[in-house]
């Protein structure tokens, strides 16, 4: 099985979805004949032609209304918004118009949304966010966030498949970093079913996204402890495998939540809420939850490895719920 | 707005050493008025028992750790409210929103109180409930001392296993759990205090070759300066003149002579002090234990200064006003049991010390005086014994016993001048 890079495996998997098929098409900022900003799509317009491969104005309004709108019309639309950051400029298209739709008119909006997101390589406060949290609120949307080439293939193709508005964060830092195996042929991942990264006995730590990277790190420096930590990367966060955070926190009863996002009302929040709510008596120890500070992401590279959770953080923490 | 402000009452750090006490006795209820620094509650460490001041005047809002409570320096064990302050009242309806901002203290305050060591989590609790089992049997591993959800599975499969193998033709021995109290007899815990004692007991056993000499002191001499002092130094200083204060004065005299005495083994080395920090024994009443206060720098002091040391000490050890710093640093101890009739006595060493020196009662015997002449003469003499618990492994029995000598030729020769 050939090795492929996370932003390889997103490339096949939107050539292989065009290829297979024609109502499959990528709109957004520079993704024609630049190739893309992370040159995801470099080729594209020189295979699928000015047609499928086109170059939005410099607006994510239009291009999330554009693929809306196209969608609506039968289209299978795959926008790229050049940094998730920028979701937020076409917040009323994703939010009150795509989301709504099907509720309001009981029409379907199969529109997938590229978000290059997270930080990790000085990108400061307006290239570096990981706003997925937020869009976790909106009924209407499911909310992808690959942490593995494989993942990252799969869940694109699950994606153009579902008949909703995906909201699918890729994240920066992973694309050129991270390679694995990945196979050639098509395949899909089904949403809201988690992978147990790593399997263990102690302490349950329910991640996703880059994290899972940092969370196996700091577990596998752990082990030589004698503090044996179960890793799960949720993969989707809408809908989310609440059953695989269940089943493992009935063995470990302790639960480490990890996420770059900021802490308050970030996602951890919710799964924390759910688990008091549904598994109280399985509870040893307080649920604990690591994440970003409530700030924007500062551009200064010491500054920004302070506020992105580092793998002895994520140690510090594995270690005192092992202890407590 | 009400404005309140709550104390807490935390367990003091009664000398470096000291990690924990235990409640004795809550002196204020729940609601009482308290001063600051009035005696709030007794409490025993496995130094010293005290009292504790309370920290603030004030109402005793909640008292958070009941007496017997063992807990660490610096738990909170009591919130005194200040000023009209109400503890954690229930938000009148006029006045909940003006109250909200300030609700977080004593939210915080019951958090506090909420984490120590008798905590128990959901899992544990749920686990206990479905095995009927009590959480006080089983020991914690947990932050605290907290049973964790893997101790009580643990514990259950331990306690299951035996069942497992009744295969086996070999009776099981019978598990010892918990003593319980039968056929009338009383179960109590132990205190600190003895609990403190009894190890040290031990130790002090397992650790120094203990030997013991005896001799006889004619006390003749010192009775007949005492009965002359004893007044004066009521009436002047207020102090009273026992026959320890000339037994102390005569010891640490001898000290000075016989160095090694007022030593210590460390490891392979003996130390040997510069000062003498004369430890005496006292006991509590009601055979509730035993404190060893120590007089420092001992030998800087004279008669009256030794009984006056010796009458404070005494004084506070019986009223629980001794401090951590009280009873450490000890270098040779004084044991007086001699008021209740003994004899002879073979005491124990307080280590790291090297020798005790126990004072018995004093008792009119017929002995055998040789005059200047070398003319034997039986007469009535006020005899003391003296014991000298020594620790062979430093002390050779000579050097014990010629300090011994030298103790006793100090009081049987006590001079009208000598003070």
């Amino acid at each position: 099985m050939p090795e492929k890079t996370y932003l390889q495996a997103i490339s096949d998997g939107l050539r292989q979805e065009m290829r297979r098929d024609e109502r499959v098409f990528v709109l957004g900022e520079d993704v024609g004949v630049y190739g893309g900003a992370f040159k995801v799509t470099a080729g594209f317009l020189d295979e699928f032609g000015p047609w499928r491969v086109i170059d939005a104005p410099l607006s994510e309004i239009a291009i999330v209304g554009g693929a809306t709108g196209s969608a609506l019309m039968g289209l299978r639309p795959i926008a790229e918004l050049q940094f998730s950051d920028f979701v937020a400029c076409a917040w009323d298209q994703v939010v009150t118009v795509a989301a709504k739709q099907h509720f309001r008119a009981g029409t379907p909006v199969p529109i997938v949304l590229r978000l290059p997101s997270g930080g990790g390589f000085s990108g400061g406060p307006f290239h570096s966010q990981s706003p997925e949290s937020a869009f976790t609120h909106v009924p209407g949307l499911k909310i992808v966030c690959p942490a593995t080439p494989h993942d990252a293939k799969g869940l694109l193709a699950t994606a153009v498949e579902d008949p909703n508005p995906v909201l699918y964060f890729e994240h920066k830092h992973l694309y050129r970093r991270i390679k694995a195996e990945v196979p050639d042929e098509r395949y899909t991942i089904p949403f809201g079913k988690a992978r147990i990264e790593r399997a263990g006995d102690d302490v349950t730590l329910v991640t996703w996204g880059a994290m899972v990277y940092t969370a196996a790190e700091a577990a596998e420096a752990l082990q030589s402890e004698g503090v044996s930590a179960e890793i799960i990367d949720l993969r989707t966060l809408q809908p989310w495998d609440k059953r695989a955070v269940l089943e493992s926190v009935a063995k470990t009863s302790k639960l480490l939540i990890l996420h770059e996002d900021t802490r308050t009302s970030g996602f951890g929040a919710e799964i924390a809420a759910q688990l008091v709510e549904e598994a109280f008596e399985q509870l040893d120890a307080p649920i604990r939850r690591i994440a970003a500070p409530d700030t924007p992401v500062p551009f200064s590279p010491v500054l920004e490895k302070a506020y992105i959770p580092q793998v002895e953080d994520v140690a510090g923490a594995l270690r005192e719920l092992a202890e407590y | 707005m009400v404005t309140q402000t709550q104390i807490d009452v935390v367990m003091p750090q009664m000398g470096v050493s000291v990690s924990e006490g235990t409640i004795v006795k809550w002196l204020k209820g729940e609601g009482e008025q308290v001063l600051a620094d009035e005696p709030l509650l007794e409490i025993s460490t496995d130094k010293v028992d005290t009292e504790v001041p309370s920290p603030a005047g004030g109402v005793l809002g909640r008292i958070v750790k009941l007496e017997g409570e063992t807990v660490a320096v610096g738990t909170t064990i009591a919130l005194i409210t200040t000023a009209g302050g109400a503890l954690a009242e229930e938000p009148k309806p006029e006045s909940a929103a003006e109250r909200a901002p300030t609700s977080p203290e004593p939210v915080a305050a019951q958090s506090t109180a909420a984490t120590d060591h008798v905590f128990v989590s959901p899992v544990v609790a749920r686990i206990a409930a479905e095995h009927s089992l009590d959480l006080e049997l089983i020991s914690g591993s947990g932050r605290g001392g907290r049973v964790t959800k893997k101790d009580i599975l643990a514990h259950i499969a331990a306690s299951q296993a035996p069942e497992a193998e009744t295969v086996v033709s070999e009776p099981l021995p019978v598990p010892v759990t918990s003593s319980a109290a039968t056929n009338g007899d009383r179960l109590e815990t132990m205190s600190q205090m003895r609990r403190s004692i009894a190890e040290h007991m031990r130790r002090s056993l397992d650790t120094a070759a203990h030997a013991t000499t005896v001799f006889e002191v004619d006390m003749s001499s010192v009775v007949a300066i005492r009965s002359r002092l004893k007044p004066e130094f009521l009436e002047r200083h207020g102090v009273r003149l026992t026959y320890l204060a000339f037994v102390a004065r005569a010891t640490i005299e001898a000290l000075r002579n016989w160095p090694w005495l007022n030593a210590e083994i460390r490891g392979q080395e003996i130390v040997t002090h510069s000062y003498i920090n004369l430890c005496i024994a006292v006991a509590m009443d009601g055979g509730k234990g035993l404190v060893v206060p120590t007089i420092r720098n001992a030998e800087g002091l004279n008669l009256l200064g030794m009984a006056r040391a010796i009458q404070d000490v005494g004084d506070r050890a019986r009223s629980r006003q001794l401090t951590p710093d009280d009873v450490e640093g000890g270098t040779f101890t004084i044991t007086n049991p001699g008021g209740h009739g003994s004899v002879v006595g073979t005491p124990i060493i307080n280590q790291p010390q090297v020798a005790i020196l126990d004072t018995e009662a004093l008792v009119k015997r017929p002995v055998v005086i040789t005059d200047d002449k070398g003319v034997d003469a039986i007469s009535v003499r006020p005899i003391m014994n003296l014991c000298l618990s020594f620790d062979h492994r430093l002390i050779d029995g000579a050097y014990a016993v010629q300090f011994m000598a030298e103790v006793r030729k100090s009081l049987e020769s006590w001079g009208e001048e000598r003070y």
